[in-house]
């Protein structure tokens, strides 16, 4: 069954004709995604990488009856494509841009939390079931279909994990890139729980970093609710106090969300925490065979 | 982005809120003109020298005066102007290096002529992840600091959200108002304190405004004493005037020289660097050295495009710390060929011809196999790794034999 994205979604590029957006919708097409088309306002009717343009996620909802959305809109305009997608009925949308303004997504977060849709990220490089949708700008050829779930604000060290989890012989049922910045769309939490929901996925790679509290509310629900292992992983244990750390969201407030203090209550929780990132693979091979 | 007191000040007497008028001063020339012209025009008899760093608790480390008189003023514009100010907040606190004062506010006395009849208020307005809303926080407990506060006094830390799509109502200004305990002219003063405030705070796509302490005068006026003022560093394309008031001065030259360059970089104190594509990865990266024996000395994420030029200029900005005692390059090659990064390295190297660390090259991804084949190859004093663990390893061998 997979979450999120399966080889059945109807998926629309917003940003469609744009460098990245052409480059990766080609990159996703390639690997055998369903997109249905894409939004660039004013190249309605025309046709690109043999697909069809519309003018607005409305129009692509009626024709092409696209349920999922991929949108790579620069900063200034993401926060509009976002309610835009969100008002056509769109029920699932990625938004991979960085660089979205704080108030922005203010705005936006009130604007879809009463409609019918889920928002993953921004800043995020976007979800993944493997051999049937790759929605995001995540490398194809290291995921492997199989049964493990990841969930992650970072993009490389995300596929560090999938690699890792490749490697030891396992593969993966839905990765999905919550996004590294101060507001996501999808919290660690939200995706941890559609993974535990999941009858496809048998452990959860959670990866985190400082910053926030999405882990410690993420921890405190496995704790009540987990029916499989979750292996966790904070980046940052070296980082200091105040800094931003590449990713806006990844900045240390407080005694609470440093690497050290996420750490300790995702233990307390019962996950498997590891210290270095090169060990997630193999805790969850072990976690696994008991 | 970060503004200095006197910039956040203009920032907010623009958008209408009462702030604590002043002019600042780069020499004690300056500093006497501008006193000068501050009595004539708010009728100030005495006047407050301020250091304007971006640190707080520049008045326990001596930066902050009150003058009384032309010769006070020099006198104390004199020592502040040049001086290294440490406070808990300059790099290596209290007994670091603490930071050179460059520029000067000269403020009026706005606690005269009644110091008693005065009383200093806590206000400060940012984004709550949790809520993932605007809260305003507010306390009468003002002029300390607001942590310790909510530490030994949390009933006294008020906090009011921010519906996003109706903004700040007029109830919810009377309530700060009523709950800092005020009455008549102050009351009102408060209300439309709060609300400039507020408007400020978004129209200007800040981050954090933190104005402490905000005083009721004895008159029974609202000011803005003191401003601290972060702007969100994604929104700035919106705010061009904003933008130029950056202070590369109050950073660090390494790091605004990494930004000319593109690479997201942020100095530390450790022996190994790192170069790394990706922020996640980048962090991971330094906890790795960290757990190998080592201490990392930069933040580096090289972003999507490792080529050569960019390779060279992440190695000279890391190798200008004579801490470096060995380099660990961290790339997962997805968009990015790994055979690519590693010619990269190589011909950096090459160019450069005066590396005299170890290097760690760890490439995983697309065509890492013919990446470590180059640097193998190459002839250079660069050890090569596939795996996480093989590099974290040959950093802990390094730094045995370093």
């Amino acid at each position: 069954m997979a979450v999120l994205v399966t080889k059945d979604s109807k998926i629309i590029v917003q940003g469609f004709t744009g460098k990245e957006g052409t480059f990766h919708a080609g990159q996703m097409i390639e690997y055998g995604t369903n997109v249905v088309g894409g939004v660039t306002p004013g190249k309605g009717g025309t046709t690109h990488l043999e697909k069809p343009v519309f003018n607005t996620v409305d129009e692509a909802v009626k024709n092409a009856g696209a349920d999922t959305s991929i949108i790579f809109v620069p900063p200034r305009f993401a926060g509009d494509a976002i309610m835009e997608a969100a008002d056509a009925g769109i029920k699932v949308i990625i938004c991979i841009t960085e660089g979205i303004p704080v108030q922005d997504m203010v705005k936006v977060k009130s604007y879809i939390e009463d409609r019918d849709c889920r928002l993953v990220g921004p800043n995020c490089p976007g979800v993944m079931t493997p051999d049937e949708a790759k929605v995001g700008i995540m490398p194809g050829f290291i995921h492997r279909k199989g049964r493990i779930g990841i969930v992650s604000r970072s993009g490389t060290l995300t596929y560090e994990a999938v690699d890792q989890v490749t490697k030891a012989g396992m593969g993966q049922s839905t990765c999905i890139g919550i996004g590294g910045d101060p507001i996501v769309g999808t919290t660690t939490k939200d995706a941890v729980q559609l993974l535990m929901e999941d009858p496809d996925t048998d452990g959860i790679v959670m990866i985190g970093e400082i910053g926030g509290n999405m882990e410690a509310d993420a921890a405190y629900w496995i704790k009540e609710n987990a029916t499989k292992p979750v292996v966790g992983f904070i980046a940052g244990q070296t980082a200091p106090k105040g800094r931003t750390m590449g990713h806006a969201g990844a900045i240390i407030g407080g005694a609470d969300d440093t690497a050290e203090a996420k750490m300790k209550i995702m233990e307390e929780c019962g996950i498997l925490v590891v210290k270095s990132p090169a060990h997630i693979g193999v805790t969850m091979q072990k976690a696994l065979e008991k | 982005m970060n503004l200095h007191e006197y910039q956040g000040k203009e920032l907010l007497k623009s958008f209408g809120v009462p702030i604590q008028e002043g002019i600042v001063a780069t020499t004690v020339e300056e500093a006497v003109a501008a006193f000068t012209k501050l009595q004539a025009d708010t009728g100030t008899e005495a006047a407050v020298v301020k250091a304007q760093i971006h640190a707080g608790g520049r008045g326990k480390g001596g930066g902050v005066k009150l003058v009384k008189n032309i010769d006070e003023l020099k006198e104390n514009a004199g020592n502040i102007l040049g001086m290294m100010l440490k406070t808990p907040q300059t790099p290596g606190g209290v007994d670091g290096p603490g930071k050179l004062v460059r520029k000067i506010l000269i403020a009026q006395d706005v606690y005269a002529p009644d110091f008693d009849a005065c009383k200093e208020y806590y206000v400060s307005i940012l984004m709550d992840r949790e809520s993932k809303r605007n809260v305003i926080i507010y306390s009468t407990e003002g002029g300390m600091d607001i942590e310790a506060v909510a530490e030994e006094t949390p009933h006294l830390v008020h906090k009011e959200f921010v519906d996003p799509t109706l903004g700040l109502q007029g109830f919810q200004m009377r309530k700060i108002a009523f709950n800092l305990g005020l009455s008549g002219v102050a009351f009102k003063g408060m209300t439309k304190f709060i609300n400039s405030l507020y408007t400020a705070f978004v129209k200007s796509d800040a981050s954090l405004f933190e104005i402490n302490p905000c005083l009721k005068t004895g008159d029974d006026r609202i000011i803005a004493v003191d401003s601290k003022v972060s702007i969100d560093d994604n929104a700035l394309f919106r705010h061009p005037d904003l933008a130029a008031m950056r202070d590369t001065d109050e950073e660090d030259p390494v790091e605004v020289e990494a930004q000319s360059f593109g690479l997201n970089f942020v100095n530390l104190d450790g022996n190994v660097g790192c170069m790394v594509n990706g922020a996640g990865l980048a962090m991971a990266t330094m906890d790795i050295i960290k757990l190998s024996g080592g201490e990392p000395a930069n933040f580096l994420d090289v972003g999507g495009t490792a080529d050569a030029e960019r390779v060279e200029k992440a190695f000279r900005i890391i190798l200008r710390d004579p801490k470096v005692k060995a380099i660990l390059i961290n790339i997962f090659g997805g968009i990015v060929r790994c055979d690519r990064v590693a010619q990269g390295v190589v011909d950096a190297y090459k160019n450069m011809g005066n590396i005299t660390v170890p290097i760690i090259v760890r490439l995983q991804g697309t065509n890492a196999d013919i990446a470590k084949v180059i640097i193998d190859e190459s002839g250079l004093e660069v050890h090569s790794a596939i795996l996480l663990q093989e590099a974290a390893d040959l950093v802990a061998d390094v730094l045995k034999k370093a």
